[in-house]
């Protein structure tokens, strides 16, 4: 068994799982029973200034036979008296010593406010503060959440009034509603910050009901953006986290990073801490399922863990950042062509009509005597399924026609049945970099590109 | 106390309609194959990814309008296809076990038209010229649709006094109700087409009216009763055919023995036995001279029927009604062993000397296929193995005369869903054979 404790930025947890400060986080009684479940940590739902809710608060994406793969919310922060929160955490931390509590917080843009919900927020006994400049809806129209965050000096003035009073952890929780997370990391970094969260909700709308022309979720008869979440909106995580792990000026302060964003499962879990968060914030998931998903995410993680041989957290944080890399730096001399398994391969022709309308057209309808056959060959009076199964065409790829493109895999319903296979090219490693160094005409010019294909060898078809 | 058995309980539809949810989660579970093999599979080759998509995405109308552009009597169909040697299974899914349940999303698609009263065809524009559809079955309803819609004005004959043919009278409720039927008839009337009843050739319509009245003449007659056993006691012996349509037309005067014999093992006589079985009798023993290898019904009729407690008596053919004061106490039996193939290519039954034995019983049915139609006889029609003979085109050996339907099916299964081919083929070649006097408008 893997070590799942974590030590973050002084912030203790048996695990690396923390609820996210959301509706789950609402109410002592919720974090209790999370706690009961095994979640290693919690961040209260935000407090600070009052504020007055709204119903429907919620939308959601469903795709497919997957119910919300997607949510997005117009609810706002806290609606519960600030003494009750406040008196509720002290409580949930006295019960659970071991457990990570940390509050998150959003007030009025004056430094008096935000020094006062510190010295607050102390006083319960809580490990940590997480600073709200993330929501995208409601507050940030009076000029909270996500407008503090997308200003970066904004960012670093309120952060720097937290870490002056501060005496427990202040980790600043960012938003992706900007071009880069990067200049608003920066600055509270500069400011003081002792670690960093990311992404908080992306600003969306939902969807228009067809029957009635409102949008989805109607706000009697109204509605608008609201922050968006769930497993669709993972990769984007995964970038945003990604682009933090591989700032050389973030990189500098070596403070940790929370991740979150769509973690639904301990796979998911898993490549956000490949990509550099050390602890994992989750809402939508158990928004959807509720706690009992603790379960799964400390079992899964743990089984890969062993069966990777890692033994901390620690080892796992970060492993696969030095991959991250961008266009300029790929090595345009790697080739990999699909192959199709024929003993896997069900005949569902998807990679058949994908890589013939959307790819390169270098899949074959082959049939049993080798013969390339074009589709709805068969005429009308034929039927059955002896005929049909009997007569079907292997899709087969021409793969010196292959480009690699990977979209046949994508779309390809069995695993492992297409693989992309590296074959060689023939060709020395080189990148765009180096070409824009040493045969910058070759970046430039086409006909430079073209006597630079032809004299390596590349053939566009 | 013995339980009182309620006909409309017991024969009632055995599947239950997919709810919506079952419907969207199996439309979503198709992949959606590019040149589908279920499409392939089909006999009228509907685009069954395409309707399961519409279904997927809330387009009820188009998913129904799909189907019914290929297969007219697609409600029918959904019903009675033998969907696991065709559609579903030809499915790629069956690589894991699971084909899409195909059958019951276009039951669902075609109900959600029929339940709602709405038509997905219109008539075409009036070309003038006119068809003689003579038997309003599946096959004869197809091409009457199919050319109403192509604009020629079209008249049904049918010698029954309701549409539909086996549809309405040869398919036992469980499967197929007899209002499902009879709406696919409502649809094509809508579409123009005139379906006179109790109207049949020989009898008070006659041949040259036909071919005097109409510029070309579609039969799709099906075929005869069950023929004779040929053995004594034979005018006890019940028709299975009529069997079923009493359970039909009149479940609560259907007289069902305690002990039931059933003759033949194709899907009308595993019909019979499951009405019988499900409307009292005690015991119902199936009587094949051949074994369960060479039986014709298809599989999941067979298990279907033994999961209703139906027992099967193999290598058995009749020889002898036993009866006494009229009534049926027997049927006696002689032991068959398998000999070499015959003409059919399976093993020829032989009798095995002095093994008789009795079977007792108090009613015989016999289905053991049906008569060959004497309409080709009537006419002097070129014939196949007895079967009205056709060319490529669906047309007989008198130009401008058209057949399809099980009276054509010298070779393959008799089906609906090949009756419903034959009939829309046909009406394409009646329509092709009017565009060249038509000209180039009626061209398609």
């Amino acid at each position: 068994m893997a070590d799942l404790s974590i030590n973050f930025a002084g912030i203790k947890s048996p695990n690396p799982f923390w609820l996210a400060s959301a509706p789950p986080t609402n109410s002592a009684a919720q974090v209790h029973r999370a706690f009961e479940a095994g979640w290693g940590g919690a961040v209260w739902k935000t407090i600070g200034a009052p504020v007055l809710n709204v119903s429907n608060r919620y939308g959601a994406w469903h795709y497919g036979s997957q119910r919300m793969l997607a949510i997005n919310n117009v609810e706002l922060i806290s609606d519960r008296p600030l003494e009750v929160n406040l008196k509720e955490i002290r409580d949930v931390k006295r019960h659970w010593p071991d457990r990570a509590l940390i509050v998150s917080a959003m007030v009025e843009s004056k430094p008096e406010a935000w020094r006062d919900i510190v010295m607050r927020i102390e006083d319960t006994g809580a490990d940590g503060i997480e600073l709200n400049y993330g929501c995208p809806h409601g507050m940030s129209e009076r000029g909270m959440g996500s407008a503090v965050g997308q200003v970066p000096s904004y960012c670093q003035m309120i952060t720097s009034w937290v870490t002056e009073v501060a005496k427990i952890p202040v980790i600043v929780k960012l938003t992706p509603n900007v071009a880069s997370v990067v200049p608003p990391a920066r600055a509270a970094l500069a400011a003081g910050a002792n670690g960093l969260s990311l992404i908080n909700t992306i600003n969306s709308i939902i969807g228009v009901d067809l029957d009635t022309f409102e949008l989805i979720p109607n706000i009697g008869g109204k509605g608008g953006h609201g922050g968006y979440a769930g497993p669709a909106v993972k990769p984007i995580a995964l970038n945003l986290l990604s682009s933090l792990g591989v700032d050389e000026e973030v990189k500098r302060y070596g403070v940790p990073i929370s991740g979150m964003g769509g973690i639904t499962t301990w796979r998911d879990a898993a490549e956000f801490l490949l990509l550099g968060a050390t602890s994992l914030q989750v809402c939508t998931a158990v928004m959807h399922y509720g706690f009992r998903i603790i379960e799964d995410l400390v079992d899964g993680l743990n089984a890969w863990m062993d069966a990777k041989g890692f033994k901390t957290i620690a080892e796992v944080v970060g492993k696969s950042l030095h991959r991250i890399s961008d266009f300029n730096d790929f090595d345009l001399s790697f080739r990999a062509v699909a192959r199709i398994n024929p003993d896997k391969c069900i005949k569902c022709n998807l990679c058949y009509v994908a890589c013939n309308d959307s790819a390169h057209q270098c899949i074959d309808l082959v049939d049993a005597q080798g013969q390339v056959v074009p589709p709805y060959r068969y005429d009308a009076h034929a039927n059955g399924k002896h005929e049909a199964v009997s007569t079907r065409p292997q899709p087969v790829v021409r793969e010196e026609d292959c480009v690699g493109c990977r979209l046949c895999h994508n779309v390809c319903p069995v695993e492992g049945c297409i693989e992309m296979v590296e074959v060689p090219s023939g060709r020395a490693s080189v990148t765009w970099r180096e070409l824009m160094q040493t045969r910058p005409e070759v970046t430039e010019d086409w006909a430079a590109m073209e006597r630079y294909r032809k004299e390596v060898g590349i053939e566009i078809h | 106390m013995q339980q009182v058995i309620k006909p409309e309980e017991v024969l009632k539809e055995y599947h239950p309609p997919l709810t919506d949810h079952e419907a969207l989660v199996e439309a979503h579970r198709c992949l959606y194959c590019y040149d589908a093999p279920c499409t392939h599979a089909c006999p009228t080759h509907i685009d069954i990814p395409k309707f399961i998509k519409k279904i997927a995405s809330g387009n009820l109308v188009g998913s129904a309008r799909t189907i019914l552009e290929a297969n007219l009597m697609g409600a029918t169909c959904a019903r009675v296809c033998p969907v696991e040697e065709l559609c579903e299974g030809a499915c790629v899914l069956n690589a894991e076990g699971k084909p899409i349940m195909i059958g019951r999303l276009q039951r669902y698609a075609t109900d959600y038209v029929y339940g709602r009263g709405m038509d997905v065809f219109s008539p075409g524009p009036p070309t003038g010229k006119r068809v003689a559809v003579i038997g309003a079955g599946p096959a004869g309803l197809t091409c009457a649709g199919e050319l109403a819609k192509l604009g020629h004005s079209v008249t049904v004959f049918e010698k029954r006094e309701l549409p539909g043919g086996l549809s309405t009278y040869g398919i036992i409720a469980l499967r197929e109700p007899v209002e499902v039927a009879l709406a696919e008839v409502e649809m094509v009337r809508r579409l123009g087409v005139e379906i006179r009843t109790q109207m049949e050739l020989g009898r008070n319509l006659s041949w040259e009216e036909v071919r005097a009245g109409f510029d070309a003449v579609f039969l799709s007659v099906g075929l005869g009763t069950v023929p004779a056993l040929e053995i004594p006691g034979e005018e006890h012996v019940l028709d299975g055919l009529e069997f079923i349509e009493a359970s039909k037309m009149n479940p609560h005067s259907l007289k069902v023995g305690r002990e039931v014999v059933v003759v033949g093992a194709g899907n009308t006589a595993m019909d019979c036995a499951t009405i019988a079985k499900r409307l009292g009798a005690e015991r119902v023993t199936v009587v094949y001279r051949r074994t369960e290898r060479e039986m014709t019904a298809y599989d999941f009729e067979y298990r279907f029927v033994k999961n209703e407690g139906v027992e099967f008596r193999f290598l058995a053919q009749p020889v002898e009604v036993l009866s006494e004061n009229g009534q049926v106490v027997g049927l006696k039996c002689v032991r068959m062993s398998l000999g070499a193939p015959d003409a059919s290519g399976r093993p020829a039954p032989e009798p095995v000397p002095g093994s008789e034995f009795v079977i007792p019983c108090d009613q015989v049915v016999k289905a053991i296929g049906q008569e060959k139609p004497w309409v080709a006889q009537m006419l002097g029609l070129e014939t196949e193995k007895g079967f009205i003979k056709v060319n490529q085109d669906y047309e007989t050996s008198l130009p401008g005369v058209y057949a399809g339907g099980d009276c054509i099916r010298a070779r393959g299964s008799a089906s609906t869903v090949m009756a419903v081919q034959d009939g829309k083929l046909a009406a394409f070649a009646i329509h092709r054979r009017f565009a060249q006097s038509l000209g180039a408008a009626a061209d398609d």
